[in-house]
């Protein structure tokens, strides 16, 4: 099983995530030349290695994603800037209140 | 044919380091003497006059039509693994010609045609069986597409034809055809040509026939770069691999799903992206299925192979990667799919699976030929249907490397097709069916 780390949800089975690849940056439709355009539409790395990719995750929260993953091993990583930037657990976990409280509002 | 000649002229003795025979078979037997190697390796040597990258079918045939066509002996093939150790030993080692767009038809139909004869023209059983080929069709829009398949065969004279839920009955008994189906089997293609072949003798027969031609070749030898020179019109000049540089101004990237790899070497791009397609196989069972079936709606195609075991492939996986490993995914999908078409093999069980690596472009259809680097050439792009190609596609890329130029039977299948906008579109009958 491949497990994707998405932001949102945590670590989740990939097939719960549609794969849209490599990410490509469109170029400007009126000034781009006809091969810029080509490359955009149909070149891709398609490296052997560490790669940043863009995810859907259509049966959890619905939003697309960047994981880095190996296309060799499968193994997968969050995105570089999503580690970097994560916030604190203690910071996070602040406005969510007292964690014994909600599990008796589950209960009710 | 040339190929042809040399097996029939009296030359041939001392080409072979043994022909294989009936009587030779008994012989051997009989005195208990041992059967020479059927090839033999080489030290690497400094230049050859062409190299290809990639031993696989594509590769060693292209080699093989080179020496047997063209008289081009100096040649190397290189694989960083073993002969047939990627698409080509691990495709479900289907033949067909019924496709979609007349150029894939006329070019599939000469493939068939050359398997046809190949045993003959290698001295080497191939064991190609024309059991015929049932593409099964769900619903009204692929019975569409059957009858224009079909309709496009015709012209091109290839024995294709729409048959209804009757006849499929007969040809293929296990098949569910009632209307309480979840899939109702609505009719079929039906292509009496199409069968399956042993892909690995393909591959050593290959060898054989083109090492005892002068081939050279060199396993676990990885390319590792291309050196190009530089200027306005860049040119091969040399490969380096893990077993010394070679200098060579011919080299054809034959590495399906590693193409983009060796191309990116020579600073050539292809409109490539790699994807594993898994298949598996059960456990050996009576012969009871004497077709190939088919159904592209539940991406699934099924054959029983001459040991007993039935095959089973599917269409590539969700997502683009370089690995060789098979999921469970895969295989619940997958015997959900078969129990659909045939539910009396519920008590059949798997024996194992495997995925090989596929070189997706666009359009589904291959990339032959030239690139914009002289004397680095293609054979890419053959993503799901590689194997069914490899006798014509080797024939057609050895007489491009000969003369020079496109040959016609592949001039629908250039690089620069991707900038002029002549896409081949192959989806309708190259994204599944098998």
């Amino acid at each position: 099983m491949i497990l994707l780390p998405c932001p949102w949800c945590g670590p989740r089975d990939a097939s719960e995530f549609g794969h849209v690849g490599e990410p490509v940056p469109r170029p400007d439709p009126a000034a781009a030349s006809p091969a810029q355009w080509r490359s955009y539409l149909y070149l891709r790395a398609n490296s052997c290695g560490w790669v940043v990719e863009t995810w859907y995750h259509r049966q959890g929260c619905r939003r697309f994603i960047k994981v880095e993953r190996h296309t060799e091993t499968n193994e997968t990583r969050e995105h570089r800037q999503d580690r970097e930037h994560r916030p604190e657990p203690e910071s996070e976990l602040q406005p969510a209140g007292d964690p014994s409280q909600q599990a008796t509002a589950g209960t009710a | 044919m040339s190929q042809l000649a040399i097996g029939r002229s009296g030359s041939r003795r001392g080409i072979y380091p043994a022909r294989y025979s009936a009587a030779g078979l008994i012989r051997r037997g009989l005195t208990h003497t041992e059967w020479p190697p059927a090839w033999r390796p080489h030290p690497v040597k400094p230049s050859y006059d062409v190299v290809i990258v990639g031993g696989g079918v594509h590769g060693l045939a292209a080699a093989y039509y080179l020496a047997a066509n063209h008289g081009i002996t100096d040649v190397a093939v290189l694989d960083k693994g073993y002969i047939g150790a990627g698409g080509s030993g691990r495709n479900t080692a289907i033949l067909r010609s019924n496709y979609l767009t007349p150029e894939g038809v006329r070019f599939y139909d000469r493939s068939v045609k050359l398997y046809q004869r190949l045993a003959a023209d290698l001295d080497y059983n191939v064991m190609f069986s024309q059991r015929g080929h049932l593409t099964l069709a769900h619903n009204d829009s692929s019975l569409r597409t059957m009858r224009w398949r079909a309709e496009v065969n015709k012209v091109e004279g290839v024995n294709s034809e729409v048959i209804g839920p009757a006849k499929i009955k007969r040809l293929a008994p296990f098949l569910d055809v009632g209307d309480k189906a979840r899939y109702p089997i609505l009719g079929a293609l039906y292509h009496p040509p199409g069968g399956i072949i042993r892909h690995d003798a393909v591959v050593w027969g290959y060898a054989r026939g083109a090492a005892a031609r002068g081939v050279h070749i060199h396993q676990h030898t990885e390319v590792t770069g291309i050196d190009v020179t530089g200027g306005e019109t860049p040119r091969v000049r040399a490969v380096r691999t893990t077993q010394g540089d070679i200098a060579t101004r011919t080299v054809l990237n034959a590495t399906a799903g590693w193409s983009t790899l060796i191309a990116d070497m020579a600073g050539v791009r292809l409109p490539v992206t790699t994807y594993p397609l898994q298949a598996a196989v059960t456990e050996p069972v009576k012969p009871f299925l004497s077709t190939v079936i088919v159904s592209g709606s539940l991406h699934v195609y099924i054959s029983q192979t001459d040991r007993g075991e039935l095959v089973f492939g599917a269409s590539v996986d969700p997502f683009t990667s370089y690995s060789m490993r098979g999921s469970l995914e895969f295989i619940e999908g997958l015997a959900g799919h078969v129990l659909e078409l045939m539910p009396a093999l519920s008590k059949v069980r798997l024996l194992r699976q495997w995925a090989g690596l596929c070189d997706m472009t666009p359009d589904f259809s291959p990339i032959m030929g030239t690139t914009p680097v002289g004397g680095f050439l293609v054979d890419v792009g053959w993503g799901t249907y590689g194997f069914k190609a490899g006798p014509v596609s080797g024939e057609a890329m050895a007489d491009c490397i000969a003369s020079g130029q496109q040959p016609e039977i592949i001039s629908a299948f250039g690089l620069d097709r991707f900038t002029a906008g002549t896409l081949v579109g192959e989806k309708g009958a190259a994204a599944v069916g098998h």
